[in-house]
């Protein structure tokens, strides 16, 4: 009997320490199915690299049109897939905001935002706001570095200056592909910044 | 006969002995304990010394206090009194803070006869600090005690502040003494902050 309270007690402190929302790394996550600026709908399984081949790595960031410090990540986001896609690791962006509350993160405003400054990389519409509290993300711009298998290896920022480009001491998201490539774990493996909280209804 | 009285004695020495030497230990134990105890407080009553005295900003703006780094603002989250801290980060940039801060103004001033200071932490960027920051606080005509932090180094300050935040903002970390809690979402009306603020008084 008291073997059971145990045990119970036991399965209870761990569903109580399970986030409610999102992944942590180890974690699998969750796959989408959402419509890109070009009207495709994309998925894991019909995203691949700069060769088309399968990727090695996807890295998923959930940004926007409208929030400074997603703006002052567009750079650096179009250089981490043109340095990484062609290595095997494509950028895989998505829009969280609810367009209803943020106009300025529309589907036309994002078609014309990436034109606009050259976006090499998917840029997906979480339309329904249903995507992005299965991963638990909470801010733009947020990256979840995630393997072949789907697996959550890094989650944070990019570098450790997002507001200032020329702050850039550590980048995050390199040291994280470079640890993955040479069979380690990412370290640190979550980082934390200040973004926008996501715009939803 | 002679044998056993001296085994008795032998026995009772060796009781005694003992005895001592425990009494000894237990002795030297409590002397080592108080002097440990005595080492504790007197570092204590030094930290927390430091810790009722509000830090001195970097610099200021028309009387708006300016921190470089997390480090000079730290002791604004550590301040032991019975004063209960309402301190928000915002960015003149970040619309759902501005829509809240009128809330934040309000408490200010209902609860200006309690114990509670309410502070506003802006997060804006380096070079707008001077052309929006200072002229948004002079002509909303901010009373609560605004300061600005510009520390980017996000992921070594963040978990300082609280584990809890992911770095979105609005984010409103309340404190007094030991009880502290983070809310990471922005608030929709009065009602909400005052439910968060009465825990405290």
């Amino acid at each position: 009997m008291s073997k059971l309270i145990l045990v119970l007690a036991g399965i209870l402190f761990f569903a109580m320490a399970q986030p409610i929302n999102g992944i942590e790394i180890g974690d699998k996550a969750p796959d989408f199915k959402l419509k890109n600026i070009d009207g495709r709908e994309y998925k894991f399984d019909n995203i691949k690299d700069a060769n088309g081949n399968e990727p090695k790595g996807y890295i998923v960031v959930f940004t926007c049109n409208t929030c400074p410090y997603a703006i002052a990540n567009e750079q650096r986001l179009i250089d981490l897939h043109n340095n990484y896609a062609p290595k095997g690791y494509p950028v895989v962006a998505i829009q969280p905001n609810d367009p209803a509350v943020q106009p300025g993160d529309s589907f036309q405003a994002m078609k014309e935002n990436a034109q606009e400054k050259g976006f090499p990389f998917l840029y997906l519409l979480d339309e329904g706001q249903e995507i992005y509290p299965k991963y638990g993300a909470t801010r733009t711009p947020e990256i979840f570095l995630v393997d072949a298998n789907r697996i959550l290896r890094y989650h944070g920022a990019i570098d450790d200056s997002v507001r200032d480009e020329d702050g850039v001491e550590q980048k995050f998201v390199e040291d994280a592909i470079e640890a993955m490539e040479n069979g380690k774990q990412p370290e640190p493996s979550t980082t934390k910044a200040v973004g926008c909280s996501i715009k939803t209804a | 006969m002679n044998f056993r009285i001296s085994e008795k004695i032998f026995s009772n020495y060796l009781s005694f002995l003992i005895g001592s030497f425990s009494l000894l230990a237990i002795l030297a134990c409590k002397e080592n304990k108080d002097r440990g105890q005595e080492d504790i407080s007197a570092e204590l009553s030094e930290e927390s010394k430091a810790n009722r005295k509000w830090p001195e900003p970097s610099s200021t703006m028309e009387g708006i206090a300016i921190y470089e780094n997390f480090e000079d603002l730290e002791p604004v989250f550590h301040l032991e009194n019975d004063t209960t801290y309402v301190i928000n980060f915002w960015a003149t940039w970040c619309k759902p803070c501005i829509k809240e801060l009128p809330y934040f103004e309000a408490v200010d001033s209902i609860y200006s006869d309690k114990k509670l200071k309410v502070v506003l932490v802006s997060l804006d960027f380096p070079k707008q600090i001077e052309d929006k920051l200072v002229p948004f606080v002079r002509e909303k005509k901010l009373n609560s005690k605004v300061l600005v932090l510009l520390d980017g180094k996000y992921n070594n300050w963040i978990d300082k502040v609280s584990e809890d935040w992911s770095g979105a903002i609005p984010a409103t970390y309340i404190y007094k003494g030991e009880q502290t809690k983070l809310i990471g979402t922005s608030f929709e009306n009065l009602a909400q902050i005052e439910k968060e603020i009465k825990e405290f008084l």
